[in-house]
């Protein structure tokens, strides 16, 4: 087990460190000048723009700054702005072009804001479509059944974003049912009542997949030998359907529920954009509008590093829910 | 009466490398699925292959039609060395040798209909060209399925209907050999009689040679000329059928003559004299040295552990009905033995 | 091992006459609606288990065998499933009683042993505590009573080093193994009836042979009732007392195992033991019964084989057509009963025996 989680975890490294690699290719490769992007229009000229360009370090060779990059993630760099040096501690990922902030500052100050949005979202939606995932497979064929299907099927057919700016519109503007967003500076109290709308909406609308998910693993496994097994053994079909069905029907589950946080930790950009919460999705597309590399590189990182973070979290549960499942 | 040599095997091993997890430790292991085999099938020829799971006989079918390369030996067809044929290469043996499998449910394409099914080999080989739709007719009606039937899908036909359809997707492009893995073991008794039947039909008007892979000792009784009895990945016996089924020298042949019920029990025909084995067949991960078949056999002694019994003549007894007949016997035990007890004759 | 056998067996303070009728089916039908019409899976079924003998259920797939066992255990979804007639089980008519009496019969009464030992335990919980679990179910003892009323089983039924392997995972053990602990989950709570469906089909030739003698070797020990689905013919002439052949639902013929092998009395009986290899051997051509079982969605009019069976030419008018035929004694034989419209069966199919 452990050799298997050391070697995952150079294998992690090696991930991250492509996407890194790529990003950062990608993003010269592209039509993209953030010198250009700085200058103002108006007032704009060569001399400006290559001061610009010098002043962010965008001058240097292509390989160059590359070097520097990783430099100041693993030993940290010195940065030079206006003839005042300023050290920036590993792990560093830079200073903003258009902020000329930290980017560290900018990222794991808003980086809260998506795990809380997210896991208050994966609460929202997975007790929801699981349990009513379970109801409608034991009640397979029933009114009841049907009814939840044909809503989740409804729900998921609906453009999000309509869905959640209704969300923002209604309860949260007009009628005033759940508060608006507010930073955690405010306090605690009003921080999670405000992200309550966002993470409802987006566990509400996340949890219609999970009801087919659950449903379909759960009448699969209820078709199996080894249910009829435990029915002929004379014991409650409570105990049939829970603690020999429901185990059994969760371990696909999981996988795809390590794939979808993973997938909102990265930043849910709609539901941050809509509610104004303040976390990395909406930054990251902030830095990418304005080409500012290190913000985007930022954000790049610690998406890879929670997709192979979240990856490893599920094959090591996989490996606790089905005992055929040896990590090697 | 000379019938060529079709296909020849000579050594041949099929060992996958795997990976395995004790405790902390990896453990690289070898399975050695096929382990040193050779036999030959001859023109018309039927030989059956017979044994329980894990012992090489799916392998074996699987390296002989190349779907899998060997990592030993050689397989020689019609002359031809076709051990490491490439892909491409390979063209002229997938006509020559064609495979009935199994499961007639999962084996046929749900959504062609059986025309597209049966046409597309001819295609592939530039057979019939421009004639298709006749030749599927006449290979429909020769597997005994109604000609008309050529647009429906294989859902619309019943299991032994199915696997006729296989058996025709096998001749489409006349083959020399045709590999039969379990072809009626799916089916019920009484329609598998009927696919026997037909098999054999096909044998003799058109002159086929077959490998059969069965663990139905009773079918492979009825349909083969030859049989080879395989135990973990080895041949352990091999022989006429005659020699087989009433003369077995190998305890492992015994044992398995023996296990089976025989029906004519019913019949009043006294039991035949019981052999049980121990436990399961071992896994083919590390077989047991020596005799592979050792560690389940009533007669294993310090020398099975340490040397492997070759595949030799067999010692029957000169006396015996068995010897005088003549024919082809091997065995590979060390403590060889007939016994001629084990399957009870059919009253006439 | 024959030391826990006895303490076993023992516990049931109730005596087993051997013979006792412990099963009676009667006038079974098993139908499932579906969208194409009601498939008659098992119709008008009579047949009785007795204590101490072996019972084998003969048919090919969608004869019906599987369905009607299942059905004494309640394992079919009630709300897909119409059932008519009676099954009593030691006294208790299970025909439209609820879920409850099921819950309490199954494992205590009767148990079931299914074919495939690889899927039908749970491949998520150790094998010891799979049997502790039936053993909890029916007897107010604590876990580790029942954990080791588990281990006696596993060594009951031959798993060496039983205390070790229940605490295994299925995927532990080989197929005969897991055979063999199937079966001592059947037996944990020493029902009256054991039910053991196609238990050798998944396994091995070699390993076949010992599940085989080790169900009979436990039912002399239990004198429990034995049920044996099967489709061969060879393990019912090895291991079975009584037999009941079945075709497209319905019992066509029933006897002695042996005598019924031996001599068989109604054409569909007489087709299949024909068709066997071993009955022809070296001989050409197998005699195959003609044709296909019929759909249960639409079965013949009249007797279900009618249009596989080559004597019906040999009935007078049109019975075979026209007439269901009713459970009678076959005409010339002892303790036989058939479904057919022929005179005098015996001396019709001895006639085209020797007319091969």
């Amino acid at each position: 087990m452990l050799t298997y989680i050391l070697r995952r975890l150079a294998l992690a490294l090696s991930v991250i460190l492509a996407t890194l690699v790529s990003a950062f290719l990608l993003f010269f490769a592209g039509p993209s000048d953030p010198a250009q992007a700085m200058c103002p229009e108006t007032r704009c000229n060569a001399t400006r723009l290559a001061a610009i360009t010098k002043s962010i370090g965008l001058d240097k060779p292509l390989t160059v700054q590359f070097f520097d990059y990783f430099k100041g993630l693993f030993f940290g760099r010195d940065f030079v702005y206006a003839g005042d040096t300023v050290h920036c501690g590993a792990p560093c990922l830079g200073f903003s072009f258009v902020t000329r902030r930290s980017v560290n500052e900018e990222l794991f100050t808003r980086f809260p804001n998506t795990i809380v949005l997210a896991l208050m979202a994966a609460v929202v939606f997975v007790t929801v479509g699981v349990t009513l995932g379970i109801i409608a497979a034991v009640r397979r064929g029933s009114a009841t059944d049907r009814g939840l299907v044909g809503a989740s099927q409804v729900l998921g057919s609906i453009p999000y974003y309509v869905l959640a700016l209704l969300v923002a519109l209604y309860p949260v503007i007009l009628w005033n049912v759940l508060p608006q967003y507010s930073s955690i500076s405010a306090g605690v109290g009003p921080y999670f009542m405000g992200m309550l709308a966002p993470a409802l909406i987006l566990g509400f609308v996340t949890s219609a997949s999970y009801v087919r998910y659950t449903r379909n693993s759960m009448i699969e496994t209820l078709s199996m030998d080894y249910i009829r097994t435990a029915r002929s053994k004379g014991i409650s079909e409570r105990t049939v359907l829970y603690k020999h069905g429901f185990r059994a029907a969760m371990s696909p589950i999981a996988t795809i529920l390590g794939l979808d946080i993973a997938a909102l930790l990265t930043g849910t950009l709609i539901t941050e954009q809509i509610f104004g919460v303040d976390g990395i999705g909406r930054r990251g597309l902030a830095a990418l509008k304005a080409f500012d590399l290190p913000v985007i590189m930022g954000t790049v990182l610690i998406g890879a590093v929670v997709v192979v973070f979240m990856n490893l979290v599920v094959d090591i549960a996989y490996s606790f829910i089905d005992p055929r499942v040896r990590l090697s | 009466m000379s019938a060529q040599t079709l296909l020849k095997v000579t050594d041949l091993q099929r060992h996958f490398p795997i990976r395995e997890v004790q405790g902390l430790r990896m453990v690289r292991a070898t399975v050695k699925a096929v382990d040193g085999i050779s036999f030959s099938v001859k023109e018309g020829q039927t030989l059956g292959l017979v044994g329980e799971s894990g012992c090489g006989k799916s392998t074996t079918s699987r390296l002989v039609t190349r779907l899998d390369e060997p990592t030993g030996g050689t397989i020689e067809f019609g002359g031809r060395d076709i051990t490491h044929l490439k892909e491409h290469e390979l063209r002229d043996i997938r006509r020559d040798v064609q495979m009935i499998f199994q499961d007639p449910y999962s084996s046929l394409n749900p959504r062609q209909t059986v025309g597209a099914i049966l046409s597309t080999p001819l295609r592939v080989h530039g057979l019939h060209r421009g004639k298709e739709k006749a030749r599927v007719q006449e290979l429909l009606e020769l597997v005994g399925l109604n000609p008309e039937h050529i647009n429906r899908y294989p859902s619309e036909f019943s299991g032994g209907q199915r696997q006729r359809i296989g058996i025709a997707r096998a001749l489409a492009v006349e083959p020399k050999l045709i590999i039969a893995d379990e072809p009626v073991s799916a089916l019920d008794v009484s329609i598998q009689a009927q696919v026997m039947n037909l098999l054999a039909k096909l044998r003799n008007e058109l002159d086929l040679a077959f490998i059969f892979v069965a663990h139905d000792l009773g079918v492979v009784r009825h349909f083969c000329d030859q049989v080879a009895v395989m135990y973990l990945g080895k041949i352990v016996e091999f022989g006429d059928k005659k020699k087989i089924y009433e003369a077995p020298e190998h305890p492992y042949t015994q044992a398995l003559l023996s296990a089976a019920p025989d029906i004519n029990v019913a019949r009043g025909i006294a039991p035949k004299e019981r052999i049980r084995l121990i436990g399961d067949v071992p896994s083919p991960i590390d077989p047991p040295s020596g005799c592979r078949f050792r560690t389940r056999c009533w007669k294993a002694q310090d020398i099975c552990a340490q040397e492997e019994p070759p595949l030799v003549t067999a010692t029957a007894d000169v006396a015996s009905r068995a010897f005088r007949e003549g024919g082809v016997h091997l065995q590979a035990c060390h403590f060889p033995e007939v016994k001629t007890d084990l399957v009870a004759e059919v009253p006439a | 091992m024959t030391a826990s056998v006895n303490t076993i067996s023992t516990q049931s303070a109730e005596a087993r006459n051997a013979g006792d009728v412990v099963l009676d089916v009667s006038d079974l039908s098993v139908a499932f609606p579906t969208e194409e019409g009601v498939v008659k899976a098992v119709s008008n079924l009579t047949y009785q288990a007795r204590l101490g003998r072996t019972l084998a259920i003969v048919g090919e797939s969608g004869s019906g065998k599987s369905v009607s066992s299942m059905a004494v255990l309640g394992l079919h979804n009630p709300k897909r499933t119409q059932i008519t007639g009676s099954i009593k089980l030691d006294g208790i008519e299970l025909v439209g009683a609820p879920a409850s009496t099921f819950q309490k019969i199954r494992s205590t009464k009767a148990a079931m042993v299914f074919q495939d030992p690889q899927s039908s335990l749970h491949p998520f919980h150790k094998v010891g505590k799979q049997i502790a679990e039936a053993y909890q179910a029916h007897n107010k003892v604590s876990k580790q009573v029942a954990m080791k009323r588990a281990v006696e089983m596993l060594d009951l039924v031959g798993i060496p080093n039983p205390q070790r392997r229940a605490n295994s995972y299925p995927h532990e053990f080989s197929g005969g193994m897991r055979q063999r602990a199937m079966i001592a989950l059947g037996l944990v709570n020493n029902p009256k009836l054991l039910i053991a469906d196609e238990p050798t089909t998944a396994l091995d030739v070699t390993v076949q042979a010992q599940i085989l003698d080790l169900v009979n070797d436990l039912q002399k020990e239990f004198g429990s009732a034995v049920i044996l689905i099967t489709h061969d013919l060879a393990v019912v002439a090895e291991t079975a007392d009584d037999i009941l052949v079945m075709y497209a639902g319905r019992g066509v013929e029933k006897g002695s195992a042996k005598e019924v092998l031996a001599q068989p009395s109604h054409p569909y009986t007489y087709g299949l033991l024909q068709s066997l290899p071993s009955h022809s051997e070296d001989l050409e051509e197998l005699r195959a019964i003609k044709g296909t079982p019929p759909s249960l969605l639409n079965l013949p009019s009249g007797c279900s084989f009618h249009p596989r069976c080559e004597f019906k030419s040999q009935v007078e008018g049109d019975a075979c057509w026209t007439q269901l035929p009713a459970w009678r004694p076959t005409p010339g034989l002892h303790n036989r009963e058939i479904r057919c419209h022929l005179a005098d069966p015996v001396a019709t199919l001895k006639h085209d025996e020797e007319a091969r």
